[in-house]
């Protein structure tokens, strides 16, 4: 049994990316595990992968929140351990009610695949304690419904509780409108429960992962997962 | 509801004939039916075939050259790709959405055909002028297609161009590259099979959508053509991506005896060409196709082109296997016949033949044999007076900055997931070629190219500038060509003068890659691009997609300018070569002259040695000379890198002293090189070897884009002035308009 299990639903398609980066990047031990064999908590933390799980009918992660895995995912995030969705995983853990607000479609009504700033706004999570607290990371998004919504008068609860994980910055690490790519209330990226074990974000650390396929050369994607394998290891998950 | 058409088949009068006498018997609705798809100049190539055979196609490299899926190139270390191209232009005239997404589809199945993982997407894309709302609804939809296709499937978009001219107003160009990936000892090539091997149908449901699909693709559209909605398909990515990973599955196992995609003509190709192929007969019941109509007669049933259905031929002993991988997938399937000794294609519904021919005589179709005659416009256009110069030099080079052949294209490629796969190093808008990464530690670049304003002035020498802007392409990445594929496009093959254009590219394609010692391993013809409203077809616009290998040490060299400081080397001699370019066509506003030639005798060598430079390291950056010449080539580096430079013009190698044939000619192969300073004679004395006119012209300094000629500013324009002509065309036209 591996360290680390990403999560495969029927439409998935960075299943195979974050795989990669965790057996051959990380070297955690990791399984791909198709959602319908996710049987118990066997594993020390679970990724929820990007792509279009059920072809993103009816909403976004919808109908893969009502998978039989997400019950097991309850029970480990529940347990404290790490549970990270990545774009498609991060809506399906807001649907499944793993993560509060919601995420909707894009406010330009187009999809986008671009690099983004994110500035860590907490090192308190397991995916963040290898980073430094304002730290800007370069990380892609690509997606039609990356908007993460949350009652305006919400927000502050969100903040004041250090559940706002990542926002999108500008050049000068601010949260401009101009840095903000799809219309996220606050700029948010990405963001985690109370207790930080569970975190979402659109944009895909994977695709950061690699000195070779980062447009500056810096794998800066990497420290997320670096950070959540510490913590597993750490915990003795 | 389009139905079957019982009465006359759309088939010539010779071509009844032969089926009559062939079969010895008049055939009935559903082999016409069948007939009429797999004969159609969409399926057959009748009007291609003899000449296609001309082209190259043999190569260390080459696995599997053109007449399969696709063509398969060894990489080492085991390891494949495969690449192929399609076209969807008649279904995105009038569906543009669909017709794109489903393009998509059909593409990424012929990959998948090989047992190949589909790894990345290009799209060569043609429209009319973009001040037509219709164009704009065109182009909309169709980025909007192939974006909701691609990036749901998995499959990154890496690349692709776009081309606005008036001729493609009715009959935009919607073409899809697929790139495959594989293991060599698990390729699917469809070799032997034996009798009573299982015929499956895996995927979607069979319905009435994209009914005569491909004899609709075989005509000219009329002003009817908009009532043909049920010709064109419905898209389904979810339920593809499910069949990618199933197929892939079954693939891994190794029970996959033959596959086959079901396109253009359903089931009555893919039947007919599988038999035909493995030299045996096939027995199919009908009545175990899940259709989505209980109604459907057998005629419909066997050419409906509903998507995301593929036929898998596995032995009895694998049967199970089989279903356990489709159901874990939740694809439907069902068993639909099994293959027999006498090679005969045997159909039954309820209980009774309903059509048999022999599978060879089906897949088959007699050629259809051609004439052909030289256009008349072709001289005319080419004695076309030189214009005058226009005083504003600065707004001339503005206005191709901004013109939408040139403009960036990020508004379309930001619409794209462009990195899913973890393969792109090198990303859209970055250089010239896409740049992926292999398992084997290599890299590969992709390119796709297309000049139809240069191709309708010269068939021969504008095919001919196509092949070497798409070679330039993969160079200037450091890459070294070593396959391509063609798509060509023209109006009705009975036009003798479409016909000619047609002949020219393919004369061109086989001297270029003769020259270049490159293979075709594969492409596609479409013919009937033309309709009866406008009366006129489309400029012949071929295609080329090119792929190229690099060295696993060649540096990643982008196009963007790198440090101040840094000289400025322009490779390759330019000419008066202004016909079809940008500055005529969209600043003079003439359509004429003389297009670019290129010297076939030291192509190959001018193309190795710039790869070799670029290899070892000593580039900064690099970017071809293509459309708007220098001036265009130039600016875009400097927009990109966000650093100014000047240029001296004089120093540029020509014979030619005309300021606009300096600054815009559209001669190649060309290339602007960034290096430092103490690198420069190092690169020039290389090329000075290998007799390469190239001289260092300008360097990069402060913040404007300057060219002077005879100690005289010609042009002194802000670089910021610049990026804000170049980068918004897209996104303002069409992001404001409605």
């Amino acid at each position: 049994m591996g360290e680390v299990a990403v999560i495969q639903y029927p439409g998935s398609n960075c299943d195979l990316d974050a795989l990669e980066i965790l057996r051959d990047v990380l070297k955690a031990r990791t399984d791909l595990v198709w959602h319908k064999d996710l049987a118990h908590d066997d594993y020390g933390a679970y990724v929820l992968p990007g792509g279009f799980s059920y072809g993103d009918y009816l909403r976004a992660g919808a109908i893969a929140a009502t998978s039989p895995s997400l019950r097991i995912v309850k029970e480990a995030a529940e347990g404290g351990k790490p549970v990270l969705g990545i774009c498609n995983g991060f809506q399906i853990l807001v649907e499944a009610g793993l993560l509060p607000g919601a995420v909707l479609r894009n406010s330009t009504l187009r999809f986008v695949c671009a690099w983004t700033r994110l500035r860590v706004e907490t090192t308190r999570t397991p995916f963040t304690n290898r980073a430094e607290r304002g730290q800007v990371l370069e990380i892609p998004i690509a997606h039609n419904e990356g908007r993460y919504y949350l009652d305006k008068d919400q927000v502050p609860n969100l903040e004041r509780n250090q559940q706002i994980v990542f926002r999108y910055v500008n050049e000068e690490r601010e949260p401009t409108d101009d840095a903000n790519p799809n219309g996220s209330v606050d700029n948010i990226a990405g963001i985690c429960n109370q207790t930080g074990n569970v975190m979402g974000l659109m944009p895909h650390p994977e695709r950061a992962s690699l000195e070779v396929l980062s447009p500056d050369n810096q794998a800066d994607g990497r420290v997320i997962f670096d950070s959540m394998i510490r913590a597993l290891r750490g915990t003795g998950g | 509801m389009t139905t079957v058409q019982v009465q006359k088949p759309n088939l010539t009068d010779e071509e009844i004939r032969y089926a009559v006498k062939r079969l010895g018997r008049e055939p009935n609705e559903v082999e016409w039916a069948m007939l009429e798809a797999q004969w159609s100049e969409h399926c057959s190539y009748k009007s291609s075939k003899p000449l296609l055979r001309l082209l190259p196609s043999k190569g260390p490299r080459v696995i599997l050259g053109p007449g399969s899926d696709a063509g398969v190139i060894d990489v080492g270390n085991g390891w494949v790709v495969t690449l192929h191209i399609e076209s969807h232009n008649h279904p995105s005239a009038i569906d543009p959405y669909g017709g794109a997404a489903t393009g998509v589809g059909g593409v990424v199945r012929d990959i998948l055909s090989l047992g190949t993982r589909p790894i990345a997407l290009l799209d060569p894309l043609r429209f009319g002028s973009m001040i037509s709302s219709h164009s704009r609804w065109l182009f909309d939809n169709v980025v909007r297609g192939i974006g909701s296709y691609g990036n749901c499937i998995g499959v990154p978009t890496v690349g692709g161009e776009v081309e606005f001219d008036t001729s493609f107003e009715r009959n935009c160009l919607v073409d899809i590259v697929c790139l495959g990936l594989g293991r060599r000892d698990e390729l699917v090539l469809g070799g032997p099979s034996r009798p009573g091997s299982l015929v499956y149908v895996v995927g979607g449901s069979t319905g009435r959508d994209g009914i005569q699909g491909a004899s609709f693709a075989s005509r000219t559209l009329t002003e009817r053509s908009d009532s043909e909605r049920s010709a064109v398909q419905v898209p389904n990515p979810f339920t593809k991506k499910l069949i990618i990973e199933a197929i892939l599955e079954a693939v891994d196992e190794g029970i996959v005896q033959g596959m086959k995609d079901l396109g253009g003509g359903g089931l009555a190709c893919g039947l007919s060409e599988m038999a035909s192929k493995a030299g045996m007969g096939m027995e199919i019941n009908l009545d175990s196709v899940r259709t989505r109509d209980p109604g459907m007669r057998p005629g419909e049933i066997m050419i409906s082109e509903s998507q995301e259905r593929m036929i898998v031929v596995v032995k009895p002993k694998n049967e199970e296997k089989l279903t356990r991988i489709l159901d874990k997938w939740e694809l439907g399937y069902s068993r639909i016949g099994h293959l027999t000794k006498d090679g005969t294609l045997r159909i039954r519904h309820h209980n009774q033949v309903v059509a048999e021919a022999p599978a060879k005589f089906v897949a088959e179709a007699p050629l259809s044999p051609r004439s052909s005659r030289k256009p008349s416009y072709i001289d005319e256009l080419a004695d076309a007076p030189e214009p005058t110069i226009p005083e504003d030099l600065n707004a001339t080079l503005l206005a191709l900055l901004g013109s939408p052949n040139i403009c960036s294209r990020a508004w379309i490629y930001r619409q794209y997931d462009f990195e899913v796969g973890l393969r792109t190093i090198i990303k859209p808008g970055q250089a010239d070629s896409a740049v992926l990464r292999l398992p084997n530690s290599r890299t590969l670049a992709i390119t796709t190219d297309g000049s139809s304003k240069q191709v309708y002035l010269d068939p021969y020498w504008g095919t001919v500038g196509i092949l070497s802007e798409a070679f330039s392409n993969l160079v200037a990445t450091g890459a070294e060509p070593i396959a391509v594929v063609d798509h060509l496009q023209y109006g009705d093959p009975g036009n003798p003068e479409v016909f000619w254009t047609f002949k020219e590219a393919i004369r061109a394609i086989r001297d270029y890659l003769k020259a270049t010692r490159v293979p075709c391993v594969g492409g596609k013809v479409s013919f009937y691009n033309e309709d009866t409203q406008t009366r006129t077809a489309i400029k012949p616009s071929p295609l080329i997609a090119a792929l190229g290998l690099r060295n696993a040490r060649a540096p990643k060299i982008e196009s963007a300018l790198a440090k101040e400081g840094d000289d400025l080397l322009i490779v390759g001699a330019t000419f008066p070569e202004l016909g079809g370019s940008e500055y005529y066509e969209s600043v003079q506003g003439l359509v004429g002259g003389r297009v670019p030639k290129v010297n076939l005798k030291t192509e190959r060598q001018l193309l190795r040695a710039v790869t070799k430079i670029i290899e070892s390291g000593v580039v900064e950056a690099a970017h071809d000379i293509s459309k708007g010449g220098l001036a265009v080539s130039l600016a875009e580096m400097a927009i990109q890198g966000e650093k100014g430079f000047t240029l001296d013009l004089d120093k540029v190698p020509t014979k030619t002293t005309n300021i606009a044939h300096l600054l815009f000619s559209e001669s190649k192969p060309r290339f602007i090189l960034e290096s430092r300073p103490r690198n420069t004679p190092r690169i020039m004395r290389r090329l000075r070897a290998a007799r390469i006119k190239a001289a260092k012209i300008g360097r990069v300094q402060g913040s404007k884009i300057e060219l002077e000629s005879h100690e005289d500013p010609l042009i002194t324009i802000p670089l910021s002035v610049a990026a804000e002509a170049w980068s918004k065309t897209l996104s303002k036209t069409m992001d404001s308009a409605t």
